[in-house]
């Protein structure tokens, strides 16, 4: 993926004095610029904004009540200028489904990475910090989760909290009280990775002369942890939080076109596809747009999240 | 080597008792199997009472999970609901091998019900893995060697979007074209849901033709990764001293790449296809719903479903224990195939 070029000597031998003692570059100044060169990942952050201007941006021209709307008569209606991504069995447009199901999957995919984030730093803190029995405790938590496939985990869990959330209001619109368990449950299914580099990152900083010095002035040990080894780890759990959007995205579809995940008539990509399993050959493009819109979010996620690795965290590439 | 399996094994029962505990514990919730039980009309209350205490349902779930562990045939259970506990329990636990029996097929052992539906999954998987393995040994060694040629960037984006693709999607997508449109371009087109076409029968020639598209769906998804992977491996091999002095030897090219780099450079491999191997017990949950593929995936979502925890516990302690042992193979063949790595006892 990377785009290696010329080897550098060459090329600081060919520049000239006065641009040889340009200051040097800060930290994020390095970052920048090995992601600018990173194509794919630029690609994948142009289509995001894409796909987030589409759901969003499309709301403001359809309405809500468009997408709910059904009308009978027009059930199953293929493509057309009127109804560009076709209706679905009972009439409803798919591009304002579309449109309406993609700000909540991409809302889901960057929440439920909160509560992944979340949850992960803190077990990995707390287990890399202080070590001993805490950190034997939570390891064989992690361990145990992970030793579970994590679809199904997810299936038990949606099982496990199904039908306790009433739905509820937020800025003037209905949601499923689904939505918030799926956050939920993928936030849940998830951190197990992320709270492993977290504490490996701590196993090794802790032992730095910082930590030490911050140690005999008296600093708490929360404030060690949160302001002094945290935003030195940030690097790797920046870029696993974004692969984990990507991740918590196809894990709200597989989950909603299992029926488990969120509840119609709110619509998310995976449950628009979820009912077009049955209609393959008569309404293709009944799930063809939500598949493809998924792929797309997903692709230049991991793009994006590619990328990040090689600019800010260049030392974790596996080759 | 001995010593080092033994500790392996028993700090993997620790863990496998964690394991249950959490499952079970989310197991509580997942509906009334007796409510369902008299089709669709609701049991009456005192037929409720009466098979909750026969199925132990009555209990308090730290007692059930006691049950389900260590059996009950030590304890006296109040089975005609006076508040006497007279009847000797039946239940030999889990640890004794005593998976229970099915809830939603009365009287049905778990273990029975699984073994049914195993072989069709492993037949499905086996066959994924292989294509898998095979596929991405042949593009991962390509771009490897051919590294940053149009082709590697081709491939390398492919793989990308491979890596990238909801397995329904790909799913859908290779059913309408192989099934939907090549009927109606004429073509001979393929099957694309159950096991065999119930008018000829399970025959294998059916089978084999019924497998096509799932197996192309799941090696495609995991077929990228694989990929990757062999072809970071692959780079990193060939950039090796020793590789640089075959070559000097005048050695052909084909022996330096497939006797010395391959074989160094599957090293790694070895331990993704251990960790995904007792993945494939568990099939593709998925897969096997949009293929309708009668293997473990669909009845686990089926029991799920029906809410028969005896069922649902079994295969997902079938799939953690296969995680925990296929770790220690994976370890103890990486240690085999590479003398520089020592375990200590």
């Amino acid at each position: 993926m990377s785009t290696e070029t010329a080897p550098a000597p060459n090329r600081i031998a060919d520049l000239a004095l006065d641009e040889l003692e340009t200051p040097p570059l800060s930290l994020h100044q390095l970052a920048w610029r090995r992601f600018r060169r990173h194509k794919l990942a630029i690609f994948g952050a142009i289509v995001l904004v894409l796909l987030f201007g589409y759901a969003f941006g499309g709301a403001l021209v359809l309405p809500e009540s468009y997408a709910n709307h059904t009308d009978t008569t027009l059930r199953l209606q293929a493509p057309s200028l009127a109804h560009p991504f076709g209706t679905d069995t009972v009439g409803r447009d798919n591009l304002a489904r579309a449109i309406y199901g993609g700000q909540i999957s991409l809302l889901i995919g960057l929440t439920a990475v909160i509560v992944e984030t979340v949850l992960g730093i803190l077990i990995g803190a707390l287990a890399g910090y202080y070590g001993g029995f805490l950190d034997s405790l939570l390891m064989r938590i992690t361990e145990a989760m992970l030793n579970i496939p994590e679809i199904f985990l997810l299936i038990v869990m949606a099982k496990f909290f199904g039908g306790r959330i009433p739905d509820y209001e937020l800025f003037g619109r209905t949601f499923s009280g689904s939505v918030l368990l799926i956050v939920l449950i993928i936030g849940l299914t998830s951190w197990m990775y992320l709270a492993r580099i977290v504490r490996a990152e701590f196993l090794s900083l802790k032992e730095n002369e910082f930590v030490l010095a911050a140690r005999a002035t008296g600093t708490s040990n929360l404030r060690i942890i949160f302001l002094h080894i945290l935003p030195n780890s940030i690097a790797p759990i920046v870029v696993s939080a974004t692969l984990g959007v990507a991740n918590a995205i196809l894990a709200e579809a597989y989950i909603s076109f299992l029926g488990l995940g969120v509840q119609p008539p709110t619509a998310t990509w995976g449950n628009m596809l979820d009912s077009a399993n049955n209609y393959l050959e008569a309404a293709p493009w009944m799930w063809f747009f939500p598949g493809l819109l998924i792929l797309l979010t997903v692709l230049s996620i991991n793009f994006l999240g590619d990328g990040l690795r090689d600019a800010l965290d260049p030392r974790s590439r596996a080759a | 080597m001995t010593r080092y399996i033994f500790r392996r094994l028993l700090q993997g029962i620790p863990l496998l008792l964690i394991i249950s505990i959490i499952l079970f514990a989310l197991m509580m919730n997942m509906g009334d199997p007796v409510a369902t039980m008299g089709g669709r009309r609701p049991p009456r209350a005192a037929d409720y009472e009466r098979l909750r205490r026969q199925l132990g349902l009555d209990k308090p779930i730290y007692t059930q999970y006691l049950y389900w562990l260590i059996g009950n045939d030590w304890a006296r259970i109040d089975l005609d609901g006076d508040g006497v506990a007279e009847t000797p329990g039946t239940r030999r636990g889990v640890l004794r091998g005593d998976f229970g029996t099915s809830i939603v097929n009365r009287g049905q052992p778990v273990l029975e019900i699984i073994s049914e539906r195993l072989p069709n999954t492993l037949l499905l998987m086996v066959a994924a893995e292989v294509c898998i393995i095979l596929g991405a040994l042949l593009v991962g060694v390509y771009s490897a060697l051919r590294q940053y040629s149009i082709l590697d960037h081709f491939l390398t984006t492919l793989l990308f979007i491979g890596y990238s693709m909801p397995i329904f999607f790909i799913a859908l997508l290779s059913m309408y074209l192989f099934a939907v449109l090549f009927k109606r371009w004429g073509l001979p087109y393929l099957p694309t849901v159950g096991m065999f076409d119930p008018q000829i029968g399970k025959t294998p020639g059916q089978v084999a033709l019924h497998m096509v598209l799932p197996v192309l769906s799941i090696s495609l998804i995991s077929f990228a990764a694989y990929s990757r992977y062999i072809r970071s491996t692959m780079l990193e091999v060939l950039s090796q001293d020793y590789i640089r002095t075959a070559k000097s030897k005048g050695l052909s090219r084909q022996t330096v790449v497939f006797i010395h780099a391959l074989k160094n450079a599957s090293l790694p491999i070895v331990t993704i296809i251990g960790l995904d191997l007792p993945l494939l017990l568990g099939g593709a949950v998925v897969t096997e719903r949009i293929f309708a593929w009668p293997g473990m995936g669909r009845l686990f979502l089926d029991h799920v479903g029906r809410g028969d925890l005896p069922v649902v516990m079994g295969i997902l302690m079938m799939i953690a224990v296969a995680v925990i042992v296929f770790q220690i193979i994976t370890d103890v063949v990486y240690a085999w195939l590479d003398p520089r790595i020592r375990y200590e006892a």
